[in-house]
C-alpha cells in the first residue's frame, strides 16, 4: 500500500512535487557548480605553482634580499667604442645573475643534509640583456665652437646633439635595440628537480649527465619561435656559441625561462663561479614542509625559504580574484540557496500536509498508526528530495561541463612584488621582469565523486528535513480531524 | 455493548471553555440501531467521536465490551478502531488519489493483511455494495452515491462490530439518500452490526428504533419502535411530507424491504 499510495500521490500532485524538487535541485546544482569551479581554481593554482617549481619541488631556497650597495652590481652597464668612423654597428651582451643575489654552490649540499630534505638541486638564473645597434658620430659645424658629443644612453634614441651653445654638433645619434631574455643554468645530473622539470622536451633531446661543460642549450618553444631557432641552430651569448639540442614546452601556458644551459656553463657566463641563485628542495614528507622550512632557515643563515604555500599567497590577478570569489562568495551563496531550498521544501511539504488534514485524519480513524501516516509523508518527501537531487546533479553537471567547455581564461601574476633589488638605478627592467610572472590558465570545473556524493547526501537531507516537518504535522493530527467539514 | 457513563467533553477555545457534552449516560446493546439527532453544535459529532474512539472524554467512561476507551493507550485505541469500528463520513473521505479498490484496502492495512487477500476482500466488499464494475475508478470518476458506497465498503470490509455514520446522506440528493439508507439498513441486518448514526434528517430519525436527541451537550432518549412508530405517525396525519419524500405510501415500509431487501441487486 505504501508504494501504491506514494506513487499515486506523487503522480497526482506533480506540480507541487516538481516545485519542491526544483527548489532542491537549484540548491544542489549550485553546490555542485561552486564545488567544481572551486576545485578547478585549486587545480589552476596548482598548475601555476607547478609551472614555477616543477613537479616534486616542495620549496626553494634563495638568498635573503639585501639592499644593493651603491656601485656594486648596479644597473646594466654597456660599453661601446666611440669609433671615429661615421657609422658602425655594435652589439653588447650584459649577463647578470637574476636579482644579482647568489648563493654559494656548497650550500646545495648543506641544504641537502638537513633533516627532512630528500634532495636539493641548485640552479642559476641569469638575465641577458643584449643591446645592439648603430652609432653615428655627430659632425661639428664650423660656425660653432667646441664639441660636446653625447653618446646615447642605455636605451632609445637620445636624438641629435644638444644645442647648448657654440659650436654645434649636428647629425649625431644612436639607434639601439634592447633585447632581454632569461637563461637558466641546470644541474644536468639532476634534471628531475629544478627549472627544467616544469618543461617537456617536444623536439630534440635534453642534456645528458655528461654535458656539464658542453655549449649546448635547450630553448623554450615560445623563444624558439620568436628567434626561429630549430634543433641544431646556433646562437651566441656574450660571444660564447651555443647549439640548440632541444625545444621544450612548458607544462603551463608560459614559462619564465627562455634558454636552459648546463649549470657550469651558466656560471661561467654569468661570472658566478660556484654560485647558484636558487636551490630546489624536495622534502621526504610533503606534510613536513613547514618543519623543513624552519630547519633550513635556522641552520643556514642569509637565506629565504619559499614554500608553495608562500608562493600561493603571492598569486594575484583574475585567478586569485576568482578563486577567492569561489571560496567565499560562492560558498556562502550556495549555502544560502540550499538553506532557502530546504526551507521552501519543508514549508511546502508542511502546507501540503495541512491541506490533507482530513485525508490523514481519515486514515487514523481507520486505525492507521501514526507511524504509518508519518512514513507516508516522509516517503513522499524523500522521493521529492531524490528527484530534486537527480535534477540538481544533472543541472550541476551541465553547468560544470559548460564551464569546462567555455574554459574562461584566468590570468595569474606570480612572484614577489618589489623584487627589483637587481634593477639598479638605470635599468630596473630585468630583475623585476623575471620575478613577476604572468600566466594564463584556462579554468575547468572537474566534478568529483565526492561532490556527487555530497549532492546526494544533500538531497536526502533536504527530503528528510521536509519530510520530518510534514511528518511531524501529520503525526499530530487527530483521528477526529476526519470529521472536519473542510474539504 | 456500549456503556457510556457521565461522559463530559470540554474544549478550550482561547480563553473560553466550551462544554460539548455534559454527563452523558447511554447504553447501546449489540446489534442495536441508534440515531443521534440534534441542532448544529449540540454535541452530536462529539458524542460520535467518543463512541468511535476518535477522541477521549474529559470526564467519564466509554466502555465497549468492558474496555474503557477513555483509559486505554493510544496504540490499543488505534488497534481497536482498526478491528472493531467502521466509520462512514458525510463527505465520504475517500483518498482522492487511490482507486475505489485501493480506498477499500486502506481499512485492511492496519490489520496486517497480505496484499493479495486485501485486494480480494476489497473487490468482494465493492461487489456487495453494487460497485463490482468500478474497482479501478478514482473517486473523481464516481457519483456522490457511488463514492459513499465505496466508503461503506471500506467501513465494512474489515467486518467490524460497530458501524458509525456521521451524516451519511448529508451530501446526497433524495433518491440517492434512499438508496444509501436502504443499503445501510440491509447491511445492518445482514451483519448484525451495532449501527450508530448521526443525522440532521428528521425523516431518517423518525425511522430509527431508538432516537437520541442531543441539545446543549445533554442527551434525551426516545424509544420509537422503528418503522412501526413511523407508520403510526403517518396514520395520525403527521409527517405526510416526509413520507412523500421517501416515496409516498411505500415510505411506511422499512428501507430494507423497500429498496435493499426488495432485491434490486445490492
Amino acid at each position: 500500500m505504501f508504494g501504491i499510495y506514494l506513487k499515486r500521490e506523487l503522480g497526482r500532485r506533480k506540480k507541487a512535487a516538481l516545485v519542491i524538487a526544483l527548489g532542491l535541485a537549484l540548491g544542489i546544482a549550485l553546490v555542485i557548480t561552486v564545488n567544481s569551479v572551486s576545485a578547478g581554481m585549486t587545480q589552476a593554482q596548482d598548475k601555476v605553482l607547478k609551472s614555477l617549481y616543477g613537479l616534486g619541488t616542495d620549496m626553494t631556497v634563495t638568498k635573503a634580499r639585501t639592499a644593493p650597495t651603491s656601485g656594486s652590481s648596479g644597473g646594466p652597464n654597456f660599453k661601446f667604442d666611440a669609433k671615429s668612423s661615421s657609422s658602425s654597428t655594435q652589439s653588447s651582451d650584459r649577463v647578470q645573475t637574476q636579482g644579482g643575489q647568489a648563493l654559494k654552490s656548497s650550500l646545495v649540499t648543506k641544504v641537502a643534509d638537513q633533516t627532512g630534505v630528500e634532495s636539493a638541486v641548485g640552479a642559476l638564473s641569469l638575465n641577458v640583456t643584449k643591446v645592439d645597434g648603430s652609432f653615428t658620430q655627430g659632425k661639428a659645424k664650423s660656425s660653432t665652437s667646441g664639441s660636446s658629443s653625447t653618446s646615447g644612453g642605455g636605451q632609445g634614441q637620445p636624438g641629435g646633439g644638444t644645442a647648448t651653445g657654440q659650436p654645434q654638433v649636428q647629425g649625431g645619434g644612436a639607434n639601439f635595440n634592447v633585447n632581454s631574455y632569461s637563461v637558466a643554468g641546470v644541474d644536468v645530473a639532476h634534471q628531475g628537480l629544478g627549472p627544467l622539470s616544469t618543461m617537456k622536451i617536444t623536439t630534440g633531446k635534453t642534456f645528458t649527465s655528461a654535458q656539464t661543460s658542453a655549449k649546448v642549450a635547450v630553448v623554450s618553444k615560445s623563444y624558439a619561435k620568436e628567434k626561429k631557432y630549430k634543433v641544431g641552430s646556433t646562437f651566441k651569448i656574450s660571444s660564447t656559441k651555443f647549439t640548440v639540442i632541444g625545444i621544450a614546452t612548458p607544462d603551463s601556458s608560459e614559462s619564465d625561462t627562455d634558454v636552459f644551459v648546463p649549470l657550469k656553463v651558466a656560471q661561467t657566463l654569468g661570472d658566478a663561479k660556484n654560485q647558484v641563485t636558487t636551490i630546489y628542495v624536495k622534502a621526504t614528507d610533503s606534510k613536513q614542509i613547514s618543519a623543513v622550512k624552519k630547519e633550513i632557515t635556522a641552520n643556514i643563515s642569509g637565506t629565504t625559504v619559499t614554500t608553495s604555500a608562500d608562493l600561493a599567497s603571492t598569486v594575484s590577478g583574475s585567478l586569485s580574484t576568482a578563486s577567492s570569489l569561489a571560496t567565499s562568495v560562492g560558498k556562502w551563496l550556495s549555502i544560502a540557496v540550499l538553506v532557502a531550498a530546504f526551507l521552501v521544501a519543508a514549508l511546502l511539504t508542511s502546507s501540503a500536509v495541512s491541506r490533507r488534514v482530513r485525508e490523514f485524519g481519515t486514515l487514523k480513524a481507520l486505525g492507521w498508526p501514526s507511524r504509518n501516516v508519518t512514513r507516508q509523508v516522509v516517503g513522499e518527501s524523500m522521493v521529492n528530495g531524490l528527484i530534486g537531487g537527480a535534477l540538481g546533479i544533472a543541472l550541476g553537471l551541465g553547468a560544470a561541463y559548460a564551464v569546462t567547455a567555455i574554459s574562461p581564461k584566468l590570468t595569474a601574476q606570480v612572484g614577489s612584488t618589489g623584487g627589483g633589488a637587481g634593477g639598479g638605478p638605470g635599468g630596473g627592467g630585468p630583475g623585476q621582469q623575471a620575478s613577476q610572472n604572468t600566466l594564463e590558465i584556462a579554468l575547468s570545473a572537474p566534478v568529483s565523486l565526492t561532490t556527487i556524493a555530497l549532492a546526494v547526501g544533500l538531497a536526502v537531507t533536504g527530503g528528510l528535513i521536509a519530510g520530518a516537518m510534514g511528518g511531524w504535522r501529520a503525526s499530530r493530527m487527530r483521528p477526529a480531524d476526519a470529521l472536519r467539514s473542510v474539504s | 455493548m456500549y456503556r457510556l457513563t457521565g461522559v463530559t467533553k470540554r474544549y478550550t477555545r482561547g480563553k473560553e471553555t466550551v462544554e460539548a457534552l455534559r454527563g452523558v449516560d447511554l447504553t447501546i446493546e449489540d446489534g442495536d440501531q441508534l440515531v443521534i439527532q440534534g441542532p448544529t453544535g449540540g454535541g452530536k459529532s462529539t458524542l460520535l467521536q467518543m463512541i468511535g474512539g476518535l477522541d477521549r472524554p474529559t470526564e467519564g467512561s466509554v466502555e465497549l465490551d468492558g474496555v474503557d476507551l477513555a483509559r486505554i493507550s493510544e496504540t490499543k485505541l488505534t488497534r481497536l478502531r482498526a478491528e472493531k469500528i467502521g466509520i462512514i463520513f458525510q463527505s465520504f473521505n475517500l483518498i482522492p488519489t487511490l482507486t475505489a479498490q485501493e480506498n477499500v484496502e486502506t481499512a485492511l492495512v492496519p490489520l496486517g493483511i497480505k496484499p493479495a487477500e486485501r485486494r480480494e476482500r476489497a473487490a468482494e466488499a465493492l461487489r456487495s455494495v453494487g460497485l463490482g464494475e468500478r474497482l479501478t475508478h478514482a473517486p473523481s470518476e464516481l457519483s456522490g452515491g457511488q463514492q459513499q458506497r465505496v466508503a461503506i465498503a471500506r467501513a465494512l470490509v474489515k467486518k467490524p462490530k460497530v458501524l458509525l455514520a456521521d451524516e451519511p446522506t448529508g451530501n446526497l440528493d433524495e433518491g440517492t439518500r434512499d438508496d444509501i439508507m436502504a443499503l445501510l439498513e440491509g447491511l445492518w441486518h445482514e451483519y448484525g452490526l451495532t449501527f450508530i448514526m448521526v443525522t440532521h434528517d428528521s425523516s431518517i430519525a423518525r425511522r430509527a428504533p431508538r432516537l437520541a436527541t442531543i441539545k446543549a451537550g445533554e442527551i434525551a432518549l426516545t424509544e420509537q419502535g422503528g418503522g412501526q412508530r413511523y407508520a403510526q405517525q403517518a396514520a395520525a396525519g403527521h409527517g405526510q411530507q416526509q413520507a412523500a419524500a421517501y416515496g409516498g405510501p411505500q415510505g411506511q415500509q422499512p428501507y430494507v424491504q423497500q429498496q435493499y431487501g426488495g432485491g434490486q441487486g445490492y
